[in-house]
């Protein structure tokens, strides 16, 4: 049995974890899968635990997902979203908070349009906070769910070549996942338009590129993500068309792949435009396969971010 | 045991073994390897692991390592014998049936212990006991298997 353990009350992102410990947190969502496939798809390991789902920026399957996580572990669930919260009325995150904090909240799990609002919450708050995406900065649970498909497909992480298509530049999946397949010994290669993927990223130990054929030709797995249009202040290309002639996956370019790469996107897909109808149905793409290990995922997020924080006497 | 759990299941056909990870996996297959051996009847082995369902995870220092519990059969209709290795406050034993009960409706659960140490926090009694071993509140007791430890042997620490 290994040594490591979980000392942490946030899961902020995953620039602050250990490779051990991401490690810890996929083996651990590994276990928790299994109980989707019971009778009873529940256990009682959070009851009586508030889990608070503070979505300031909309999103359907991130919330949905941490929803039924908590569910699936007995704890109880408040849904407050934007646009029917407080927050309309002028209420500031701060204070939305404090409120949680008053009813006892014992995790918030936290989407914000803005980068570092969960890590704000963490300092102010008594409660585990879970980043469900801030700005552009990470979306964590999507990266460990990423990593769980992509270890339970190829039997592991480290050697393997990752290319990342699309959007770099205003993803958060895409941050969270290259410091989570760089820090498990993962390739990474970045590609798509030079105004989305910039050369700077360079600097997080991965490679850049603009040729769409070399990206995806040597690639065990390819992660393409969805163009971000409410997040661009400008149009960073000229139109749709042709974003999707130069850099999206068609049958000839899949054809070009390797036999048995993997096709990853975190949703939701737009067909047509980064990844063609059939190859979207092919059997070589785990799409749904990321979803049902999204949920898995975020049960073995919540439960580790809440246990052991009173630090009683340990029991045998 | 093994003669005790055949005498006590007139209708073997319903019977099966759940082991509680992680020394009662080891022990659960070698009670159903002598119990098939008496039989010449193969039974179906399980492992269940009570992580998620244990009542202390806010008391530990920190959360525990989870891990799969594996019933690859129908519980529902079986008599289960559950099998651990040391029978102490009865908590594990509780959440291990909670456990069960998630994964359908067995006839009836049976409780199988090596070594049983007293000092129940709950009501709850073994069918078959290996040995009855009483001990100090203070004292721990370490059981050894061949499969995890390397040698068969029972330690009772102070």
């Amino acid at each position: 049995m290994s040594a490591v353990t979980w000392n942490h009350k946030d899961l902020l992102g995953i620039q602050d974890l250990s490779p051990e410990e991401i490690n810890f947190l996929l083996d651990t969502a590994a276990a928790f899968k299994q109980v989707g496939e019971r009778t009873i798809k529940k256990v009682p390991s959070l009851r009586g635990k508030t889990m608070v789902n503070l979505f300031i920026e909309p999103s359907t399957r991130t919330r949905t997902s941490f929803e039924l996580a908590a569910k699936r572990l007995s704890a109880d669930v408040i849904n407050i979203t934007a646009s029917a919260s407080s927050i309309a009325k002028g209420e500031t995150l701060k204070d939305t908070a404090l409120n949680l904090q008053a009813l006892n909240a014992d995790i918030i799990v936290i989407r914000h349009s803005a980068a570092g609002a969960p890590h704000f919450l963490a300092r102010l708050l008594k409660a585990g906070i879970v980043n469900a995406g801030d700005g552009a900065h990470e979306h964590p649970t999507q990266a460990l769910l990423d990593a769980l498909t992509i270890r339970e497909k190829k039997g592991r992480i480290n050697g393997l070549k990752v290319t990342i298509l699309g959007d770099i530049l205003y993803s958060r999946v895409a941050r969270s996942n290259i410091w989570l397949l760089t820090k498990l010994g993962a390739n990474v290669t970045l590609a798509g338009p030079s105004t989305l993927v910039p050369r700077a990223f360079e600097q997080f130990g991965c490679r850049v590129t603009y040729d769409i054929e070399e990206a995806i030709h040597e690639a065990d797995v390819i992660n393409l993500l969805r163009i971000q249009h409410e997040r661009q202040r400008q149009t960073m290309f000229p139109s749709i068309g042709e974003y999707t002639a130069m850099f999206g996956l068609n049958k000839e370019r899949f054809a070009r792949t390797k036999p048995d790469a993997l096709i990853m996107h975190p949703g939701p897909i737009n067909r047509g435009v980064e990844i063609d109808s059939e190859i979207a149905d092919s059997s070589r793409s785990v799409i749904l396969e990321q979803v049902t290990n999204g949920l898995a995922v975020r049960m073995a997020v919540l439960f580790l971010c809440s246990g052991g924080r009173f630090s009683a006497e340990g029991t045998e | 045991m093994a003669h005790e759990i055949v005498e006590n299941n007139p209708d073997p056909g319903s019977l099966a073994f759940i082991g509680i990870h992680t020394h009662g996996v080891p022990m659960a297959k070698r009670l159903s390897a002598k119990v098939s051996a008496i039989l010449k009847k193969e039974f179906p082995v399980g492992e269940l692991d009570i992580s998620m369902h244990r009542d202390d995870l806010d008391l530990r220092e920190i959360p525990p390592k989870v891990g799969p519990s594996q019933i690859g059969f129908d519980v529902t209709g079986k008599s289960i014998v559950l099998v651990d290795d040391v029978l102490f406050t009865g908590r594990t034993i509780r959440a291990a049936m909670d456990e069960i009960s998630d994964f359908g409706r067995p006839r009836q659960i049976q409780l199988a212990i090596l070594i049983d140490r007293g000092h129940r926090e709950l009501p709850i009694r073994p069918d078959y006991v290996g040995k009855s071993v009483p001990t100090a509140l203070s004292e721990r007791v370490r059981v050894g298997l061949v499969e995890i430890d390397g040698r068969d042997e029972v330690m009772i620490e102070r």
